[in-house]
């Protein structure tokens, strides 16, 4: 196995407001010398609670934002590359609620299109659009549609369709299903689960929901404060959790009553 | 009966968003209404306590502790909501006022409602914030909740709703916008001082886990109707409905990821 994309001591630290007028301005580390190396074809699950930079940890990895120290690599080259191209055409990225991420004044089709025009995608653009869409489970006809005119469930398709179009090998989903009611967040997760393993991708998985990364992580890595607390494989961490944090997060998790 | 919802339907205009739903609750009894978003469970824990917008046109019947809700004049409203029935919303941080210290906010139903005055309404807040576990609270009522975290905003929230020691406490996704190990401190707590109040619980939420916890008896809501009223342990072992099925399903199939690498079976 090879590392396809890695953390090195990566720390994100944000200046705070003034609390008081010509006071010092505090700042809050959100992330500190994280390290994370994932394999390709990986399942890397990230969990940990809100404020724990788990969100942080995902913007850095798709270079939208810029470390405070340490650095990003990918394919063993350290970010940013003089071009982008390649990087921005591997690794692409789910965001929580589809609502906020997807253009209200484009139609499916064009929002599909987008990154492979951006990204200079080579091929048939209007075949590959067409292939996406079959490939997420959504019916042809959508492709004129605009956002507004589909559900909750149908919208997170369009998201993911979006970032499967250029051939990514890297697929980043920040809480792809938080924003969903509970039957159709299943069908959410099945279809991840497909895709991820049809298509060999590497996903990066960022969950508040340990049921989520349980159904589609192999390896997991447990964040407190910005700081990794605990990693290993879902099985070991979540049988064996040695972290009193990761004892807490897997204590509170919501249970059924016995049958 | 505390509680008799008989036939309430809500509609905005030619959309009918509750439909035909009827329901009841005795004294010290604990209700869940469980759906998606769009199901109309919030609409329907709104119209217990006369919250409905204006826009809203309602028919049937909500009765608390035998009077009429529906049509019920803002005065008399007013003279129930944080006194007999008390109500907890999914988000604090906009169910409490910015501009209002909270020892203040968790001190007004019981300067309207009991007639205390200033001094002793604080008093009383102090009390009711080390009730919710709140550190310190001498500090706390100080505070405004912008310098309090999410966890800490709900305690508020709640200790207004129970200032008064309702008969009826609402609770519409109180845990919703908490952390995991936040929100089972929070349903630890609402558990509690219901338990110890003798008040009655109507617990909202979409998630069956939750909801099955807190409370005796749910109620299925899909499609602004009641699809399916039953025990908790019934609605596990044999739903009737087939949305009831699936819901039961889905959370079934979470629990079991979890038990499988928790405790190694499905291995």
């Amino acid at each position: 196995m090879t590392i396809l994309l890695e953390a090195v001591q990566l720390t994100r630290t944000f200046a705070l407001p003034r609390t008081r007028l010509g006071g010092a301005r505090a700042s809050r580390q959100a992330l500190v010398e994280m390290n994370l190396a994932i394999q390709t074809g990986a399942r890397v699950g990230i969990v940990g609670e809100s404020g724990s930079g788990k969100t942080t940890l995902a913007k850095l990895l798709l270079a939208l934002d810029t470390p405070t120290s340490g650095c990003v690599r990918f394919r063993g080259q350290t970010l940013p590359l003089r071009d982008m191209g390649d990087f921005r055409r591997a690794v692409q990225v789910v965001f929580q609620d589809p609502r906020s991420s997807l253009n209200p004044r484009m139609r499916v089709a064009d929002i599909v299109r987008e990154p492979l025009e951006c990204l200079h995608v080579e091929g048939d653009h209007s075949a590959r659009i067409n292939e996406v869409i079959e490939a997420v489970g959504l019916p042809g006809d959508v492709a004129t549609r605009y956002p507004h005119e589909l559900s909750g469930g149908q919208r997170q398709r369009v998201a993911i369709a979006r970032a499967l179009a250029p051939r990514p090998s890297v697929l980043i989903a920040d809480e792809p299903v938080s924003a969903l009611d509970v039957l159709v967040r299943d069908e959410i997760l099945v279809l991840l689960a497909d895709l991820t393993r049809n298509l060999g991708l590497t996903l990066v998985l960022i969950s508040h929901d340990l049921s989520v990364i349980a159904r589609l992580c192999d390896e997991v890595v447990v964040m407190q404060n910005g700081v990794a607390v605990e990693r290993g494989s879902t099985r070991d961490v979540f049988r064996r959790p040695q972290h009193p944090f990761t004892k807490n997060l897997i204590a509170a998790v919501p249970r059924l009553p016995e049958r | 009966m505390l509680v008799d919802v008989r036939n309430l339907t809500i509609r905005f205009g030619s959309r009918t968003v509750v439909d035909d739903v009827s329901f009841s609750l005795d004294a010290g009894h604990r209700l869940g209404i469980i759906g998606e978003s769009g199901s109309g469970k919030t609409l329907t824990s709104l119209a217990l306590i006369g919250l409905l917008p204006d826009t809203a046109t309602v028919t049937g019947s909500v009765l608390f502790d035998g009077k009429e809700m529906i049509g019920a004049s803002d005065r008399e409203l007013s003279a129930l909501r944080g006194n007999s029935i008390g109500m907890v919303f999914q988000e604090p941080l906009t169910a409490l006022n910015p501009l209002m210290r909270v020892g203040k906010q968790i001190g007004l139903p019981l300067r309207t409602h009991r007639g205390l005055n200033k001094q002793a309404s604080l008093a009383k807040a102090t009390e009711l914030c080390a009730r919710v576990g709140l550190p310190d609270p001498e500090r706390i009522i100080r505070s405004y909740p912008h310098q309090l975290s999410g966890g800490q905003r709900q305690r508020i929230g709640l200790a207004i709703a129970l200032a008064c020691s309702p008969r009826l406490l609402i609770a519409d996704e109180p845990t919703t916008a908490l952390d995991v190990t936040v929100q089972k401190e929070v349903l630890a707590l609402i558990g509690e001082l219901v338990r110890e109040e003798g008040s009655a619980l109507v617990f909202v939420s979409h998630d069956l886990p939750v909801v099955s916890s807190m409370t005796d008896r749910v109620a299925v809501m899909n499609q602004g109707q009641i699809v399916e009223l039953a025990n908790v342990r019934a609605l596990f072992s044999h739903a009737s409905h087939e949305y009831s099925r699936m819901l039961v399903r889905t959370a079934r199939q979470s629990d079991e990821d979890l038990a499988g690498l928790t405790t190694g079976e499905n291995q």
